[in-house]
């Protein structure tokens, strides 16, 4: 495929996908250690020699204090020593020697720091390392692989279950060589001192490393059925939280609660016993290490008594063996750790290798294939089985051509499903071929099939992101342009780019430009918007769009014409709105009057909160808010309002049973709140603002804040009062600390509101409470006027930013179809698969929907697997399917005859 | 206008004059207020119906569409209640309501009426006094045309 290299190197291109240190297809280590040396041989040398290094700083340490004791104070007669040829005082000596010590405890230290930082950070390069290869390795998962292993078991392999690998790869080998090392030291000592006392100290070690690893099995047999439930478990949450709905419905919350109930059990009992193991284990290790002494007490006694050896001996001999027990342990450990990492390691790289990966190399390739897809895509003998036993696609053999659309109908078991994603090459047949700009389609570069091709199924799934970044998903294939304002070339990009490299990631920037205009067929961002409000039309989301886009912000810095264009809009709505003597159906900001149509917390503080300083609900709670009600000598009138308020409620709803619905619509405070504010009430009866409870004070204050006289017409809020909060709303602006500055975008007729939607900056007012059907007149004279101002387009670009939730929830099924249409169309492929793709829509969505999408692709190719086979009529040419094969080809009008396959469909139809 | 006015309002329509004030309030407090200009159209034959209109202020003509075009068969005018014959009986709106003049309603919304007439036996009672009232009218004014 090399020599078919197309244009793949632009001017000017970023860091594509070529990974220093990462080669595609590379196989899993199956076993830790493998992992670790072939990754990291060189670093685990570094930290060998770190080890080495401290050894004699260490053993200064340890030597320097004696040294000082024993010849620095300890010496007594005649003091002038010879050091370094150089005579010394017994105090110059001392110095000399405590500075010394003192010099090799920092280095010492040093040491330590820098090998734990060393080796802290080669575990977590590793890690990552570890990670982005299990990653990439579910980029490559054949799909029907999906169909056996859920979300819910394969991220907690890549998050939490690989996690300790890391801890342990930095001390992999300078644990095992630091404390065995010591421990031969020590041995060595022993040994001098008396062969046999050597042998006694040592005589249960092969009891120990026979016994332990026999025990240690049955440990790690658990923590691999431990991994398992634990998976179990994370799948089981999983499937109740994507079958909420179905649980609730079928009353199965008991049943499922049961179910989750056995599971933990089955993971307490296995780390119950877990732990009985574990620490007989430790037990029989201390047991063990006590064994010992006791030998030497009783043997080493024995030989003293009898004189065949110095008590001095046998103290040294106790002493070097309590030295010896701390290496001797650390290793048990160390051995208790490497045998549960490995089960970890191995548990879940077992995991990752399914058969029938994709070809890693045709993903991560800039080799982007044929120039262009040709005239035919011929499939022969296609069989697909997912089972490998029952074909659903049988020996399918016809032609398509590819300047012509295509249907494939059949019926739902006829195959229709599994040939559109062949075609698609989602995923691989098992027999037979498709080819493809005269290659066979399985060897072709994804950036051909993925660029040249759009596929689109009955079940879209869209990021949670905006509509803009799911509409050019199609264009992002590599990055393109560094956009002005990152940090390319600077220090912090190139450390970015040393530690991917380090851990063998990818160093491509994803914040970059990765968007592909050329290939939409636009110059810039601003074209291609303009392109995706067009395509959504064309798929039917238009009027969606444009709500989107009235209910949406946008920065006016990022796009101050539009910004402008809302205050032409705003000004244009005005003068509609007195032409027609409707002006009472907004009542517009205004910074000298009272907004009777707003909450008095909007009215105070004059603007759209910014951030979550000033949130109009808790405004009232704002220690800046409370200071300026104070200065505007709002504070007690708002009490009395408080007071007048909570008595109308009490009196107004008190009779209405408990939860009635009343309380959520109209209520100041819900029915459980109810007998607090009557005990309220009965408190404060009375009571001068300053006699009553701090807090009591503060919820009567609280209420009024939300208050619209135009809606609750209680009359509470006075001329007066209004006058008050007026004089507020003006001590609120110019008092506003600059830090505080950013949390309120102040109404301003002149100025664009950041805070605010379009609809709002248009509007610049409240709609009216008093005037039926307001919101329904002012909807159409809104659209009038962008009309008029041929801004209709431009709002619905900014609908692009409306964010589509998670898996693109807040979207309907059908709206969801329809982004995904889009999608296919934006890059403007050579040949666009359909499977469905437009089922959730209702029948004459579904109809204008395909007509369009055909009327976009006339001259290109269109395979399109039909759900209803009427639709066939509209295509020129149409495959039937039955049992896996192409029974009949044709236009519509050939095979629609007397006893055709084709019939047959559209007579059950 | 204030909570009190409009109790005041409600307190003047003989179906609510013997209903205590707080239950008065909880009408006037959970209805809404809607100005309609002349000529504008409550709602119309055949719609949903979800809620009934109490005239605060203004008038309005009820007309139904008939094979000769729409005819005008009531005027209503200030207390009066219109529209709850769709909320009563969950039917389509049984005649259109257009406004004559400038018309200031209070909306009571379907699930506040019930609760009132289920609560308060009078309101019932006067509602059925109205509907036959209503009913007697028509058929006068249906002798009328016949005769005409």
């Amino acid at each position: 495929m090399a020599e078919d290299r197309a244009e793949g190197n632009r001017p000017g291109r970023l860091p594509g996908p070529e990974t220093p240190g990462y080669r595609p297809n590379v196989p899993l280590e199956r076993s830790i250690f493998r992992f670790i040396m072939k990754y990291s041989k060189r670093q685990q040398l570094v930290v060998l020699a770190l080890t080495f290094i401290s050894w004699p700083i260490i053993y200064l340490t340890l030597e320097l204090p004696k040294a000082i004791i024993d010849q620095a104070i300890g010496a007594r007669e005649g003091w002038a020593r010879d050091v370094l040829g150089a005579e010394m005082e017994q105090i110059t000596f001392l110095m000399v020697l405590s500075f010394g010590f003192l010099f090799f405890v920092i280095l010492s230290g040093g040491v330590k720091y820098v090998l734990n930082v060393y080796a802290g950070r080669l575990g977590e390069q590793m890690l990552r390392r570890l990670r982005y290869m299990l990653y990439s390795r579910i980029l490559r998962f054949p799909l029907p692989h999906f169909k056996k292993v859920s979300q819910g078991e394969i991220i907690p392999m890549i998050t939490a279950e690989v996690e300790p690998v890391g801890g342990y790869i930095g001390t992999a080998t300078s644990t095992p060589l630091y404390f065995g090392g010591l421990l031969l030291v020590y041995l060595g000592f022993i040994f001098a001192q008396d062969v046999y006392l050597g042998l006694a100290a040592t005589a249960l070690y092969p009891l120990q490393i026979y016994v332990i690893p026999k025990l240690q099995k049955r440990v790690i047999a658990l923590g691999k059925d431990r991994v398992r439930e634990v998976r179990g478990l994370a799948d089981n949450i999983g499937e109740s939280i994507a079958g909420i709905a179905e649980i609730h419905a079928n009353d199965a919350s008991v049943y499922e609660r049961a179910g989750i109930a056995r599971r933990l059990d089955r993971i307490y009992t296995i780390r119950y016993e877990i732990f009985r193991r574990k620490f007989a284990i430790k037990f029989l290790n201390s047991f063990m290490a006590q064994l010992t002494p006791f030998f030497f007490y009783a043997i080493g006694g024995y030989l003293v008594i009898a004189g065949d050896m110095t008590i001095g001996a046998l103290t040294a001999v106790l002493a070097a063996y309590k030295d010896l027990s701390s290496p001797w342990k650390e290793l048990l450990n160390y051995y208790q750790l490497q045998a549960d990492i490995k089960v970890k390691y191995e548990a879940v790289i077992e995991q990752f290798d399914p058969p029938g990966l994709f070809d890693e190399t045709l993903q991560l390739t800039d080799d982007a294939g044929p120039e262009s897809m040709g005239r035919t895509l011929d499939v022969a003998s296609l069989a697909y089985s997912e089972d490998g036993q029952s074909k659903s696609v049988d020996g399918a053999s016809f032609s398509v051509d590819l300047d012509r659309h295509t249907a494939i109908v059949g019926s739902g078991s006829s195959g229709r499903d599994e040939l559109a994603l062949l075609l698609a090459r989602l995923v691989k047949g098992t027999g037979g071929r498709v080819d493809l700009a005269g290659r066979h389609l399985d060897d072709l570069p994804e950036p051909f099939t993925g660029r040249k091709m759009s596929f689109a199924g009955p079940i879209p799934y869209l990021f949670s992101t905006d509509l803009r970044a799911n509409l050019d998903y199609g264009l992002r294939h590599r990055p393109l342009r560094s956009p002005a304002g990152t940090d390319a070339g600077t220090a912090q990009r190139n450390r970015y780019i040393r530690d991917a490299h380090a851990a063998a990631n990818i160093d491509a920037d994803p914040v970059a430009d990765w968007v592909d205009y050329d290939a939409a067929g636009v110059s810039d961002r601003e074209a291609l918007d303009r392109k995706c409000v067009d395509i959504l039309r064309l798929v039917d989301l238009g009027d969606d769009l444009y709500r989107f886009g009235l209910h949406g912000t946008i920065d006016p810095e990022d796009r101050p014409e539009l910004a402008e264009a809302m205050l032409k809009a705003r000004a244009a709505l005005r003068s509609r709105l007195d032409e027609t003597q409707q002006s009472a159906l907004v009542e517009p900001f205004d910074r000298a009057r009272y907004n009777t149509n707003a909450t008095l917390a909007e009215n105070l503080l004059f603007g759209t909160p910014a951030g979550a300083a000033f949130d109009i609900d808790r405004l009232a709670e704002h220690p800046f808010v409370r200071q300026v009600i104070h200065e505007a000598g709002l504070a007690d009138t708002l009490l009395e309002v408080g007071r007048q308020l909570t008595e109308t409620m009490v009196e107004i709803f008190a009779d209405l049973p408990p939860g009635h619905a009343f309380f959520d619509q109209f209520s100041f405070f819900g029915s459980e709140e109810m007998p607090e504010y009557q005990q309220l009430l009965a408190r404060t009866a009375g009571q001068s603002p300053e006699e009553m409870r701090e807090d009591d004070r503060f919820r009567l204050r609280s209420l009024p804040f939300k208050l619209i006289p135009a809606r609750h017409r209680l009359g509470l809020l006075t001329e007066d009062i209004q006058a008050k909060a007026l004089k507020a709303r003006e001590i609120f602006a110019a008092t506003l600390p600059d830090m505080l500055r950013g949390e309120v975008e102040l109404f301003d007729p002149d100025r664009y509101n950041r805070a605010a939607t379009l609809q709002d900056n248009i509007l610049f007012g409240k709609v009216s409470y008093g005037e039926a059907n307001a919101a329904g007149k002012l909807s159409a004279l809104i659209g009038d006027v962008l009309d008029s101002l041929s801004l209709r387009d431009a709002v619905m670009a900014a609908g692009l930013a409306h964010s589509v939730g998670v898996g693109g929830a807040r979207l309907s099924a059908a709206q969801r179809q329809k982004v995904n249409m889009a999608r296919g169309l934006i890059k403007r492929p050579e040949l666009f698969i359909v499977n469905e793709g437009i089922s959730n829509l209702d029948g004459a969505a579904q109809r204008r929907v395909l007509d369009a999408v055909l009327g976009e692709m006339k001259g290109r190719g269109v395979i399109w697997s039909l759900h209803r086979p009427g639709f066939a009529r509209n295509f020129d040419h149409i495959v039937v399917l039955k049992g896996g094969r192409a029974v009949e080809q044709g236009s519509f009008a050939e095979l629609d005859k007397e006893g055709s396959a084709l019939r047959e469909l559209l007579e059950t139809e | 206008m204030s909570l009190n006015e409009e109790v005041e309002i409600l307190r003047n329509i003989p179906m609510f004059a013997n209903i205590e004030s707080s239950k008065l309030k909880l009408l006037a407090f959970t209805s809404e207020r809607h100005t309609y200009s002349e000529g504008e159209f409550l709602f119309r034959q055949g719609d949903e119906g979800d809620s009934a209109y109490i005239i605060v202020d203004g008038e309005a003509d009820v007309i139904i569409d008939t094979d000769d075009g729409p005819l005008t068969v009531a005027h209503f005018r200030k207390n009066a209640l219109i529209g709850e014959i769709a909320i009563l009986t969950d039917v389509p709106r049984t005649a259109t309501v257009q406004a004559t003049t400038r018309l200031d309603t209070m909306v009571v919304s379907k699930e506040l009426f019930f609760r009132l007439v289920m609560e308060f036996p009078q309101i019932g009672v006067e509602i059925m006094r109205e509907l036959a009232k209503r009913l007697e009218a028509t058929n006068a004014r249906i002798r009328e045309l016949t005769a005409a």
